[in-house]
């Protein structure tokens, strides 16, 4: 038991602990932050080598390498260690070390939690990566893990649903965390209406985790009493319905894709003003569409489902308000482009990717629009046209975003500049390499190709080696990435406070890398 | 901002490694034993060991820094704030089972029945399966059972539960006049109703296995029936467990007329409680 008399020492003073144990019991939000950032990038890597067998074994028709089982493992694993594992704990880490000192707080508002929502996050991973090595394997029904053919997997499938719970928790803590400390932790003067997007988006997205992770976690409890205490949700002999999991499952899914990206608009909306040395253009609007948006995610699930049978009426109605989500999506794209316009640009490589995200992200939003069309989703879905719109949408969407907020924030983080030639390589490796992996797959669905399939028919063959041929590149680049963020962790030339010349913003004006209790007095906010 | 008024930062956590690991032999240990393992009991005993006790320290530790007055309002509004959306996200949570139940009451099993676009459906797959509820579906899943009926045990567990309610209300009320007995007693008959509704809750299910042949197995009728009011019934024992600490910490002395969040925050998860019993009264039990 720990004496509580030592909480009272002098919190001005007080330093990081000594020696390892420091990064277990911390509960300061940057030692949390840069926990979190390695942890998805250890994640990100690992669900990127995943990717490179899988397009490895894509990469000629027939089957070479993998069985076809160890395949559907590979790929129902990628997408929950990418989603659950990289971007979320990402976007997650960004906004632990930012959030306070963006309003001027301290520290995150419920610390102790702060520290136990990452520290269940590793033990959750070892639970579903450990499934790899028992009976039947990891679970291969695909991550969005329907029924019945998810209740047919191997001794790995209680594991994968506590892991999934365990995530859950993890996931609802932290945006409890990002909600009170918003609400409750800003400087005086910082009104909801004066902070930064990331700051905005970020309360937006926690209430939706808040909102869905129990959504899942129902989901996938039927799911375990199902296979295991015989009940029938999802069985029709019982009157119960496959189907239902499929809306259960999309009702968190489709909020989940927002909570995967709308951090990214909120770091997006930080970038470009820097470095078009202009305000950012529509802030107000900005604040409202992305609230719009959030509303529409709770209404739309059933286009994820539009082959499944449903009545006409549900096709219809899922179908225009899908569409609607394009309207405040693209008040967010003409802000941002508005914001370059006419503004004195330079383009360092958090620009880049930032510019990187508008396009690319834009591409995937158009195909998402193709694919809301009902009549014409019943020739997309489950197809390469899929694969190809979520991973520009998340890849190039909230990936790059990530990419660009290390870029941007990290001389603040390590008191270093990063390699800015080092850095632009990266970015054009990237871009090229992730449109050679992933344009072509927009063709090979419209011609047919089936996702989730390790084998393919001959004509495939040649878009299918351009993916591969990029999907090694893009491996490779980030491979170089690790060696860019190692290498300005170590040294580098220093940054001033400012380091971005055209940078607005309270992170600006701590010094780099800032003291390790952020804002102890609170800043004045003009 | 003055040193004293400082946002209260806690240092070296060691609570939150010690839930991780008990929560991983738990969970851990659960899925083993879903999987044939005889000894995983055992692993999930020791993980739910230690998940105690990382809450009888980690929640300590809390209530000793109230008592000793390291909370001020900022804290204090940090805890309300989060425990509002603690709440939020139990109600989405228990969103999903009722609205699993809407979905197969009002869809799935009358498009058995072959309503809509279940024509075909039930014309070739089910034929002659009536659609009605309750049901164990068109495969007659678990045989033979009866319907559990509302103006029993249920009916009686709801005024437990409203009563509780009241009287929850009212140690309140006892605590903000400063009235310590009235405070005790109060919460002393709330957290007596909420083990009682426990216990008749379990004579319930007995009831239901032993001479009503419902099961979790009946069906989707039987499926819906016990992991609602389970789950429900598990946050009701959460509930009064935590009441029942509120009830020791009364009876120390701890608490004041102004400062009391502790009571405050079980009172609401009580209440919240209370509110999804009427829900599963009204659509579990009655309609």
């Amino acid at each position: 038991m720990t004496t509580v008399t030592d909480s009272h020492d002098d919190h001005h003073d007080h330093g990081p602990a000594k020696g390892w144990m420091r990064w277990i019991t911390t509960t300061n939000h940057k030692d949390i932050g840069t926990l979190y950032l390695v942890f998805a990038l250890i994640m990100f890597m690992l669900g990127g080598a995943m990717a490179m067998i899988i397009r490895l074994e894509l990469f000629q028709p027939g089957l070479q390498f993998i069985d076809p089982g160890f395949f559907n493992q590979l790929t129902t694993v990628h997408a929950l260690v990418m989603i659950f594992g990289g971007v979320m704990p990402a976007f997650v880490g960004l906004a632990n070390w930012m959030l306070p000192i963006m309003i001027g707080g301290p520290d995150m508002a419920l610390p102790r939690m702060n520290n136990w929502s990452f520290w269940i996050l590793p033990f959750a991973f070892a639970m579903l990566l450990g499934t790899f090595f028992m009976d039947g394997g990891a679970p291969a029904g695909g991550w969005t893990i329907y029924p019945p053919l998810v209740l047919q997997g191997g001794n790995g499938f209680p594991f994968m649903v506590f892991a999934i719970h365990m995530m859950g928790i993890s996931s609802v803590m932290g945006a409890i965390n990002v909600i009170v400390t918003i609400l409750n932790m800003r400087a005086p003067g910082m009104t909801l209406m004066k902070m930064p997007l990331f700051v905005w988006t970020w309360f937006i997205t926690a209430y939706l985790l808040i909102a869905v992770m129990p959504v899942l976690a129902g989901a996938v409890t039927m799911l375990l009493t199902d296979r295991f205490f015989d009940t029938s949700f999802f069985s029709a002999a019982g009157g119960g319905d496959p189907v239902l999991f499929q809306h259960i499952f999309w009702f968190f899914g489709h909020p989940e894709v927002y909570i995967l990206i709308l951090p990214a608009f909120g770091i997006v909306s930080s970038i470009i003003p820097t470095f078009a040395r202009k305000p950012l253009f529509g802030y107000s609007s900005m604040v409202y569409a992305t609230s719009s948006i959030a509303f529409l995610s709770f209404i739309v699930w059933a286009h994820h489902m539009f082959t499944v049978g449903m009545p006409l009426e549900g096709e219809l109605f899922f179908m225009y308000a899908t569409m609607l989500i394009a309207v405040p999506t693209g008040v967010k794209v003409f802000n941002w482009i508005s914001t370059m316009w006419k503004g004195s640009m330079t383009f360092e490589t958090p620009m880049l990717f930032a510019i990187g995200f508008v396009i690319m992200f834009t591409i995937g939003g158009f195909s998402g629009l193709m694919l809301a069309i009902a009549p014409a989703d019943f020739q997309y879905h489950d197809t390469y046209f899929v694969v190809a719109h979520f991973h520009y949408v998340l890849v190039t969407g909230a990936v790059y975003s990530i990419m660009a907020s290390v870029y941007y924030w990290i001389p603040k983080w390590t008191g270093n500049m990063y390699d800015e030639k080092l850095g632009q390589w990266h970015f054009w490796l990237s871009t090229v390499s992730v449109n050679v992996l992933f344009f072509p797959q927009h063709f090979l669905g419209l011609a047919g190709m089936p996702r989730r399939i390790p084998d393919y028919s001959v004509q495939f063959t040649e878009f299918n080696m351009w993916s591969s041929i990029g999907g090694f590149a893009f491996g490779l680049s980030q491979v170089f990435f690790c060696y860019i963020v190692y290498k300005t962790i170590k040294g580098g030339e220093k940054a001033t406070d400012e380091v971005w010349e055209g940078a607005d913003g309270l992170e600006w004006t701590l010094s780099s890398p800032p003291p390790y209790h952020s804002f102890t007095t609170a800043p004045e906010i003009k | 901002m003055s040193s004293e008024n400082a946002y209260f930062v806690p240092h070296d956590a060691k609570w939150p490694i010690v839930g991780s690991v008990g929560m991983t032999l738990l969970l851990g240990g659960f899925a083993s034993q879903l999987n044939g393992s005889t000894s995983a009991s055992n692993v999930m005993i020791v993980g739910f060991l230690i998940l105690v006790y990382m809450m009888f320290g980690w929640f300590g530790e809390v209530i000793d820094e109230s008592e000793s007055g390291t909370y001020k309002s900022n804290e204090d509004a940090s805890f309300r704030i989060g425990m509002i959306w603690f709440i939020f996200s139990e109600v989405m949570f228990f969103a999903v089972f009722f609205g699993a139940l809407y979905y197969i009451r009002s869809f799935s099993v009358p498009w058995l029945g072959g309503e809509g676009s279940g024509v075909l459906t039930n014309e070739f797959l089910w034929n002659k399966f009536e659609a009605a509820w309750p049901t164990n579906g068109p495969g007659d899943v678990g045989g033979e059972y009866e319907k559990m009926g509302a103006w029993g045990l249920p009916a009686i567990n709801t005024l437990l539960l409203l009563t509780s309610g009241a009287t929850c209300t009212w140690a309140h009320w006892g605590l903000i006049a400063n009235k310590r007995k009235q405070l005790i007693i109060g919460l002393a008959l709330t957290v007596t109703l909420g083990f009682v509704f426990v216990g008749l809750q379990m004579l319930e299910y007995s009831h239901g296995y032993n001479e009503l042949n419902l099961t979790m197995g009946t069906g989707v009728y039987g499926s819906t029936f016990y992991l609602l009011t389970g789950f429900h019934g598990f946050h009701v024992t959460v509930g009064a467990i935590m009441l029942t600490v509120m009830l020791v910490r009364s009876i120390k002395g701890h608490f004041t007329p102004e400062d009391h969040f502790g009571f405050e925050a079980a009172a609401w998860y009580w209440h919240f409680v209370d509110v999804v019993w009427l829900g599963l009264f009204v659509f579990v039990y009655w309609l």
